[in-house]
């Protein structure tokens, strides 16, 4: 059942770098990070990867197979021919560090641009929510946090300048996490359109369909948060109160 | 890029008040502790900020808040916990966290947490392996994700604060990614004085000083082959500890979690939760038969049932049922499973068959248990609604750790504290499913503010000397330079063979012994390391740097097996199967002396009277020695005593 597969695995650094063959025994049941570790424990030592948990728990080892945003430890080597050529490559949209590690400090820097929980003025102790309240956001909090949706989104995949003022749609997520939870009590829509850039997203699912946890990121937080903006900020008497408010002005 | 600046090539000598090192629930926890007490703390990760390895904890978060069963309370806990531990456990631990899980647990909510909820919107609590009321706190089977993202955010949010307050994100709470700390040092008088960290980005090291350490670095189990762990789980904190002049307790101790995957070979050891046994799954062998009643133990017999009916009444009428004996505290059901297989009676793949499909509909486990649904489906080809898992034991956590001080977590060195996992003595012999991120919440609080009020207390600011720090890093240094030598990579995979085989589930004094032999060689081995490839990024490195530390926990493991010649939770002796009382009183402790493990027996802390007062006298007898319970009158006896005619 074992046999030699083919694989290209991209190697360098911020200077640049190539692709490198290597041909690696292939077992029953493994998966292309079982391959990389190969690699590096027979070939190659040094190859730079991130890996923790090897159960699409952690969202470490999220790189480019064949050019598809993938976890590599959720992607099984039996979807592929066994002649077909193996190209695993870094995230596109994040600066190389090493080999398969980007810098994925951008997200770090998103995540701490949005406002935190604000709680409510109940004792700890005393929050009581219904579960069906709380499921629209526990959708969102199962994300694993490997940056797969931020790769492929083509707001800032190809696009450096919009990076400044993009969140994402993990962190664009995250908003709508905070503003569907029961006893948040910050308002949050305004800021989702002129801090975060929620209107600079035009919904192509790009992003739902590489989340590694399913998680329904354009139909169930990115839709419907534009819609809570659209209400907010579109609304016929807020617009009239906003224009008399510009007139006196 | 502006934002957060965790990037190891920036990283430059600083000063801080506190260290943590590791950013899991404890570490985490720790850190807001010593941040809310005014300390400046740095957060040092070997991974990236929210990868730890809490995120793999899945059942849930054990506390005795009441809110399914009104009967449960933190003595019924404590109960549990002791029974869990076969009484080895430090006693004012598990009070401890018995007493406070349940504040540390809504103080979450406050972060932001989301757990599912009970009908009247409180948090929702499920039944686990060794409670006895259903306890814990969870989010369907994805429970330390939630934890560590929860603390994570609540970190970034003080940052905000500091931001506000202090014109600094950074200013007084900094995590740095992907740094590993290789030394610990210590002043002219032994307290501690900081730390040297190597930064796996840059390759690169950098000397920390600080007062205060909290060791908050998990478990040990990439020293075994079949293990649930990730990388990270070297033994990093166990084995700084050592090195500065801690001691290390209960290192015999490893549990083996009962259902780790066992197929297809590459994920083999991954965890199945347990929460699938508490709600509803059975264990069954090559013959559809549920063997585990065949397993209860003599001090278990009277709290779990003999027959399914009985079994599978107790899901819904609790009161009136006892417990199935699939949810016996883990070794238990860890020795059942690898008895079964043993005998024959295994599933194709060498484990045994893990049944939840003909137990509950296929909705409500895809609604209960969805990451068990979607790791069987996407790596085993396995449709867990519809047919049974193949699981085995898996190492999973390690009971041992460092000695402490339960109410402040401090080491036997003065600055050096530790919290969660690679602390050691709550848990004694065998954890409980579900007390580990209590633990880690209750205990980093613990350690984060005893590592703040030691700072207040301190008169002077530890200073480190230079030629150590010199001398370390040329230590740290020495694979990459070596002219040849052999591969880390092979070590490794040849240590933890080895541990597996010979210091695993089952223990026999030949075959550990032979291990502790095997570990002189390794030492050797180890001094002639080579790695290929340059400073930058380097894994084959690192994991140099780690084996040094697999290589010192592995030996304490297997000497401390070897002197403990009796069977109990995580230690099981094949030659010497029972428990022995006088061997409960009885702690190994690890230390280091001159660069050689030393291991001796120190008597336990005696359990005190009120705590002792909440268990059976006749349930004691069969942990404690008769000395330990003179005076004391067992009710059942004395009842019948009372009732005998005279001269009976």
């Amino acid at each position: 059942m074992a046999y030699t597969g083919q694989f290209r695995v991209w190697r360098g650094d911020a200077d640049g770098g190539e692709l490198a063959d290597y041909q690696v025994e292939v077992n029953e049941g493994e998966v292309v990070l079982d391959i990389i570790h190969r690699i590096q424990a027979t070939q190659a030592g040094d190859l730079a990867v991130r890996w923790n948990c090897k159960a699409g728990k952690c969202g470490s080892c999220s790189a480019e197979i064949n050019g598809r945003p993938r976890l590599m430890c959720m992607t099984r080597m039996s979807t592929f021919d066994p002649d077909e050529v193996i190209t695993v490559t870094p995230m596109r949209t994040f600066p190389v560090i090493r080999d398969l590690v980007t810098d994925v400090s951008f997200n770090y820097a998103k995540a701490r641009a949005v406002p935190a929980f604000a709680p409510p003025d109940l004792a700890p102790g005393e929050y009581r929510m219904k579960q069906v309240d709380v499921e629209r956001s526990q959708e969102f909090r199962k994300c694993i946090e490997c940056f797969l949706c931020q790769d492929v989104c083509h707001v800032v995949r190809d696009h450096e300048p919009n990076k400044k003022a993009y969140a994402g749609p993990r962190f664009l997520m995250r908003i709508a996490e905070l503003d569907m939870h029961p006893l948040d009590v910050a308002d949050r829509q305004n800021a989702a359109q002129t801090e975060h850039g929620l209107g600079l997203c035009n919904i192509t699912k790009c992003c739902t369909e590489v989340c590694p946890e399913h998680i329904k990121i354009t139909d169930n937080a990115l839709i419907p948060m534009k819609e809570r903006v659209v209400d907010r900020r579109y609304d016929p008497l807020t617009k009239r109160r906003l224009k008399l408010w510009r007139k006196e002005d | 890029m502006t934002g957060p600046s965790m990037r190891g090539e920036q990283l430059h000598s600083d000063t801080f008040d506190v260290l943590i090192i590791g950013a899991g629930g404890a570490g985490l926890r720790a850190a807001i502790a010593a941040r809310q007490a005014g300390k400046r703390v740095a957060i040092l990760t070997k991974s990236l900020f929210g990868k730890a390895h809490t995120v793999m904890a899945e059942g849930g978060i054990a506390a005795a808040m009441g809110n399914v069963n009104p009967h449960d309370n933190w003595q019924v806990h404590f109960r549990d916990t002791m029974r869990g531990g076969k009484f080895l456990n430090n006693p004012r631990m598990a009070e401890l966290h018995a007493q406070e899980a349940p504040e540390r647990v809504w103080e979450l909510e406050t972060y932001g947490a989301l757990f599912d909820r009970t009908k009247a919107g409180k948090i929702s609590q499920r039944n686990f392996g060794g409670h006895e009321y259903p306890r814990l706190a969870h989010v369907g089977d994805r429970t330390g994700l939630e934890l560590i993202r929860t603390l994570q955010q609540k970190i970034v949010s003080m940052q905000q604060d500091d931001e506000k307050s202090l014109g600094s994100a950074e200013g007084a709470l900094r995590v740095f990614a992907e740094c590993t700390v290789t030394n610990l040092f210590k002043d002219a008088d032994g307290r501690i004085a900081g730390a040297l960290v190597y930064s796996r980005e840059s390759g690169r090291f950098a000397v920390f000083q600080a007062p205060a350490v909290v060791l908050a670095t998990g478990g040990i189990g990439k020293s075994f082959k079949v293990t649930s762990n990730s990388w990270e789980y070297t033994g990093d904190g166990h084995a700084l500890a050592l090195r500065a002049g801690a001691t290390l307790i209960n290192m015999e101790f490893v549990q083996f979690h009962p259902t780790g995957m066992v197929w297809p070979p590459s994920v083999k050891g991954i965890l199945v939760t347990e929460s699938v046994r508490g709600d509803g799954g059975v264990l069954r062998n090559s013959e559809g038969k549920r063997f585990m009643f065949g397993y209860i133990p003599d001090v278990f017999k009277a709290q779990y049932a003999t027959t399914e009916e009985e079994a599978d009444g107790w899901y819904n009428d609790p009161e009136n049922n006892r417990r199935p004996p699939e949810l016996l505290p883990r070794d238990e059901v860890a020795r059942a499973i690898n008895n079964e297989v043993k005998e024959g009676r295994g599933s194709p793949h060498g484990g045994v068959f893990l049944d939840i499909a003909s137990r509950l509909p296929a909705e409500a486990i895809k609604k209960k248990l969805p990451s068990m649904h979607h790791q069987f489906a996407e790596l085993a080809d396995v449709d867990i609604t519809k047919e049974p898992m193949e699981v085995g034991p898996t190492c999973h956590y390690v009971m041992g750790g460092v000695e402490v001080d339960p109410d402040t977590g401090a080491s036997a060195v003065p600055g050096l504290f530790a919290a969660g996992e690679c602390s050691g003595g709550m848990h004694g012999s065998n954890r409980l499913g579900g007390n580990s991120l209590s633990d880690l919440l209750v205990f980093g609080k613990r350690a984060g503010d005893g590592a703040a009020a030691y700072v207040d207390a301190l008169p002077s600011l530890p200073q480190i000397s230079t030629s150590e720090v010199e001398a370390a890093i040329a230590d740290a240094e020495a694979p990459l330079s070596a002219a040849e030598g052999e591969n880390p990579y092979t070590v490794h995979a040849e240590l933890q063979q080895m541990m597996n085989d010979l210091v695993g589930i089952i223990r026999r004094e030949n075959e550990v012994a032979k291990a502790v032999e095997g570990l002189d060689s390794f030492d050797g081995r180890l001094a002639r390391l080579k790695v290929e490839g340059g400073r930058a990024f380097n894994p084959g490195w690192h994991l140099a740097l780690d084996l040094r530390n697999m290589l010192l926990v592995s030996r304490c493991v297997a000497e401390a097996a070897l002197l403990r010649t009796e069977s109990r939770g995580g230690h099981t002796r094949e030659d010497y199967p029972g428990m022995n009382p006088e061997w409960r009183q009885r702690l190994l402790v690890c230390s280091l002396e001159d660069g050689k493990v030393r291991v001796d027996e120190v008597m336990q802390p005696p359990l005190r009277p009120d705590l002792l007062d909440l268990f059976d006298v006749s349930e004691l007898g069969k942990y404690f020695t008769d000395g330990e319970l003179a005076g004391r009158v067992d009710p059942a006896l004395s009842a019948s005593a009372a009732a005998a005619p005279e001269g009976r």
